[in-house]
């Protein structure tokens, strides 16, 4: 296999993973987010806790399985990007390290303040990550600025505030509200009672506000400048991102669009899956179904948008990272194939046991009975 | 304090931090199965009990492993990021696997372990546990590949158009000697931890007089998988020092305050102070012959020390500056064939010019007086080495007198009938975090000043991110990890005290019958 398929193959999988964390994490930490709206008492917000309590570890290891991923196959990327948005990590890291201890430690202690302390930890946990993860995303479509010098030691001045710019923000509502939504889906899906009403409630408001926010962000993307390659680049070099020319201007984002006017198929199915998710929302499974598709095409939309850019500098555009230029050596990204290919079918195999064992709903009479051992 | 000392010092609190639940749920994890499978074999429910106690002290634990291990992945790209660029694509891969391998089995079978009991047959639930425990092993199993790497670099080579190493034989970097000697050093180590941990507790309840049946049960568990990891532990820490003896002569050398080299078999000091500035030992009890035994296994090899092993530093640094001059031709005339001939002659030496880039950028062009500070860089702190070693060994050599008495006891069915044993007991059980936190301090502060030995400087490992970031992050680590392990403390001394018949008073059928 030619290194540059290897590359493309590479830059798919990094969406699956990425797509695979906002999907499988994507509901747990949306309901983690509904916490303490959809819970009004106790018994009430443990069922909404015990409904991802068995998977969501499990799901979790989506984003460190992409993360672990992206230092292999991509080790400029994550170093660059890790290491750039570097405030906006360690938001991410304390909202990753609350939550295990906050599922696995809140229901141990019979105290109402410890446990409401513990909900809003965990509310807070299932917020701040889809918030930052949205809003770096944006950040790849300004830019950001970074560059390297001939050791290819990258330097960045990026701070925290820096980061926080409008269109940013406005993707790290999106991203919000997709995960949100997808959390309600799940609630709806999985609990019985008052949870599940208010769950089913709330859905059309935040599928509602993804719709209108994911149509404004698209169109902000049209009037916005682009980063595109103008120096031909050989998709077989090895990885250095100094080898390469890149204007930051015309034409535009969604030059890739243009060119291949069928991929508006992503983000149109994107808005139509969350529409049928709000139509659908009495069938609650095949609503879930739906929501499911939104992260995956919410993803894909931006991925197509940004190719070949991964992490596009705005005061060095040439130092730009790209599929042809941050990726690991060939030898690596055909053992790490061969890794992928040899374990996702038999995590994915696993993984769907478990769900089959721990399916039916969750219910207030289950955590009243099981309430030592449950969440 | 500048960014390399802030970032270095987040690392080892992180580190040091997770390292505290980390054996505990490799040791653990493994009794739970063995309990388990008592339990499936017999059918007494006494065993069932067992694992769900003990099963609730892991769950603890384990939450902490997870949350502190978070920030040991994004770390490497946070704060090391000339580092992840530099050796990502050798280093990445295990981590990648280990997410692939290891952490989607423990992950997704840690809930099956908690919520699964009614849903599960004896045997299914039986799997699901030892999938937990093998998940965490190959856990262990993937991060001590890519740590042996960052000790024995091989099956990789530097390649000047990426500016970076890349692999050129995985399997080197899988099957690397010094990995595997760590692997089952470490597991080891984890293994007695726990054994400890159930041993010291049960102990406490035969102490108080409950639980009487439930703690000499555990007792005799962690008894004899805790005497064969204790005796693990040590024959393999000797295959560490082994192999850490063929590649890392600097670190042996550090740990023996070994300043010359002495004729062999080289003895080996118990006791002395060793003075950094005046390179010697003062009050040295030594004992002959050990140090050339253990190191190179032979009785006429000798063992080196630091001096000369300053003095082959400052000629690698001087043969690694040719490497670096090369290098930078080669970037100006990257069609040239000639610069890729002489950089290929000296590039094994071209991390140590890197050691000179703390004084001056253009490294080709260092004077003599700063190759000897940076040869002089290379050793490490001796003190500090020297002591956390033998504390290290003290308590292993412990464990072993500890649980040998305990299976002794255990065969003869007095656990409970000695108070002084049951004591011993309860007093050990800070001994192996104590030992684990210092075996690191060994390996790692040991490696210094290499991120990456003989490769890349830890100093030029690190991101260009504000000191000040750093700074945040590392107060917020230190307080947010400090207030969670105080929870988790809180909580773990509570369930012990509530013991196994308060925790397991509900029936666990209930769910079933609501649920159908």
């Amino acid at each position: 296999m030619s290194y540059d398929t290897l590359r493309v193959i590479w830059w798919l999988l990094l969406g699956v993973l990425l797509g695979g964390f906002a999907i499988a994490d994507g509901f747990d930490l949306g309901t983690a987010a509904l916490l303490t709206f959809v819970g009004r008492s106790d018994v009430e917000r443990r069922v909404a806790i015990n409904s991802v309590g068995p998977v969501w570890e499990g799901n979790q290891v989506w984003l460190i399985l992409g993360a672990g991923a992206i230092f292999a196959a991509w080790p400029a990327l994550y170093a660059a990007s890790f290491s750039g948005f570097y405030l906006a990590m360690f938001l991410v890291l304390a909202a990753l390290i609350v939550r295990p201890v906050g599922f696995k430690f809140r229901s141990k202690l019979d105290d109402p303040r410890w446990r409401g302390w513990w909900d809003w930890a965990l509310c807070i946990g299932g917020i701040v990550p889809p918030l930052v993860f949205g809003i770096a995303f944006g950040n790849l479509f300004t830019g950001v600025p970074f560059s390297f010098d001939a050791d290819l030691r990258m330097h960045s001045d990026i701070s925290l505030w820096s980061l926080l710019n409008p269109f940013a923000l406005l993707c790290g509502l999106v991203s919000l509200s997709m995960i949100v939504t997808h959390g309600a889906a799940w609630l709806n899906y999985k609990t019985r009672g008052p949870v599940q009403d208010r769950a089913r409630f709330i859905l059309p408001f935040t599928a509602g506000a993804y719709i209108a926010l994911f149509i404004v962000a698209g169109v902000w993307l049209s009037h916005m400048d682009g980063y595109s390659l103008t120096s031909l680049t050989t998709p077989n070099a090895p990885s250095n991102p100094l080898a390469k020319n890149v204007t930051h201007g015309l034409p535009g984002w969604l030059a890739n669009y243009a060119a291949h006017p069928l991929l508006y198929l992503l983000p149109l199915a994107a808005l139509a899956s969350a529409v049928l998710a709000i139509v659908l929302r009495k069938r609650s499974g095949l609503s879930f179904l739906v929501s499911t598709t939104v992260p995956a095409l919410t993803l894909a939309t931006a991925g197509v948008a940004l190719f070949p850019f991964l992490l596009p500098s705005s005061s060095q555009p040439g130092a730009s990272l790209t599929v042809w230029d941050a990726s690991s050596s060939k030898l690596t990204l055909e053992i790490m194939l061969g890794a992928v290919i040899l374990f996702l079918p038999v995590i994915l195999a696993y993984t769907a046991w478990v769900y089959r064992v721990m399916r039916g709903p969750v219910t207030r009479q289950q955590i009243e009975a099981s309430s030592k051992t449950s969440y | 304090m500048d960014i390399v000392e802030l970032s270095r010092l987040q690392f080892a609190v992180t580190a040091l931090y997770h390292f505290i639940f980390i054996p505990l749920t490799l040791g653990l994890s493994i009794l739970l199965g063995i309990m388990e499978t008592v339990y499936v074999m017999t059918g007494k429910t006494i065993w069932r009990d067992m694992v769900k106690f003990w099963g609730v002290l892991f769950g603890i634990n384990f939450a902490m492993g997870v949350a502190t291990g978070v920030t040991m992945e994004f770390q490497f790209g946070t704060n090391w990021a000339y580092y992840s660029h530099y050796v990502g694509d050798v280093f990445g891969a295990p981590l990648a696997l280990e997410g692939m391998m290891a952490f989607f089995l423990e992950a997704t079978f840690v809930g099956m372990f908690f919520f699964a009991w009614d849903r599960l047959s004896k045997v299914q639930h039986l799997i699901a546990t030892w999938a937990l425990a093998m998940g965490t092993n190959f856990s262990a199993l993937w991060i001590l590949i890519a740590n042996g790497w960052m000790q024995f670099p091989v099956g990789a080579h530097f390649n000047a158009d990426t500016m970076r190493m890349e692999v050129s034989d995985f399997m080197a970097v899988i099957f690397n000697p010094v990995a595997q000697a760590k692997f089952v050093h470490t597991v080891s180590a984890g293994y007695v931890t726990g054994s400890v941990f159930v041993l010291a507790i049960s102990a406490w309840f035969l102490l108080k007089g409950r639980h009487i049946e439930f703690a000499k049960r555990s007792m005799t568990v962690a008894a004899s998988f805790g005497f064969a990891s204790a005796l693990s532990v040590v024959v393999l820490g000797d295959e560490s020092g082994y192999t850490a003896g063929q590649n890392q002569k600097m670190k042996i050398a550090a740990i023996e305050a070994m300043w010359n080299t002495e004729p062999s078999p080289a003895a080996f000091t118990v006791f002395g102070l060793p003075d950094l500035a005046s390179h010697t030992t003062k009050f040295e009890v030594q004992v002959p012959w050990m140090l050339g035994l253990v190191a190179t296994r032979s009785i006429d090899t000798p063992v080196p020390g630091i001096s000369e092993l300053v003095g082959q530093a400052h000629d690698n640094i001087k043969d690694g500056m040719i490497a670096y001059g090369a290098l930078l031709a080669v970037r100006k005339t990257p069609q040239d064939p000639a610069p890729r001939t002489l950089l290929d002659a000296h590039v094994a030496n071209l991390g140590y010019a890197l050691l000179l880039k703390q004084q001056r950028p253009d490294v080709q062009n260092a004077t003599e007086a700063q190759i000897q500070v940076a040869a002089a860089s290379t050793i490490p702190n001796v003190p500090v080495l020297f002591w956390s070693f033998r504390l290290m060994v003290a308590c292993g050599f412990w464990f072993i007198a500890l649980f040998g008495v305990a299976f002794w006891l255990s065969a003869k069915r007095k656990l409970d009938s000695h108070v002084w044993f049951l004591r011993c007991a309860i007093f050990s059980l800070p001994l192996p975090w104590l030992a684990g936190e210092l075996g690191w301090i060994v390996a790692e502060y040991g490696r210094q000043p290499w991120a990456v030995e003989g490769i890349l400087p830890t100093a030029l490992g690190v991101s260009t991110t504000a000191a000040g970031n750093v700074l945040l992050s590392l107060i917020g680590f230190a307080v947010f990890y400090t207030a969670l392990l105080a929870a988790d403390f809180y909580l773990l001394v509570k369930y012990i005290r509530l013991g196994p018949d308060d925790i397991l008073t509900r029936p666990v059928g209930a769910a079933k019958e609501d649920a159908a």
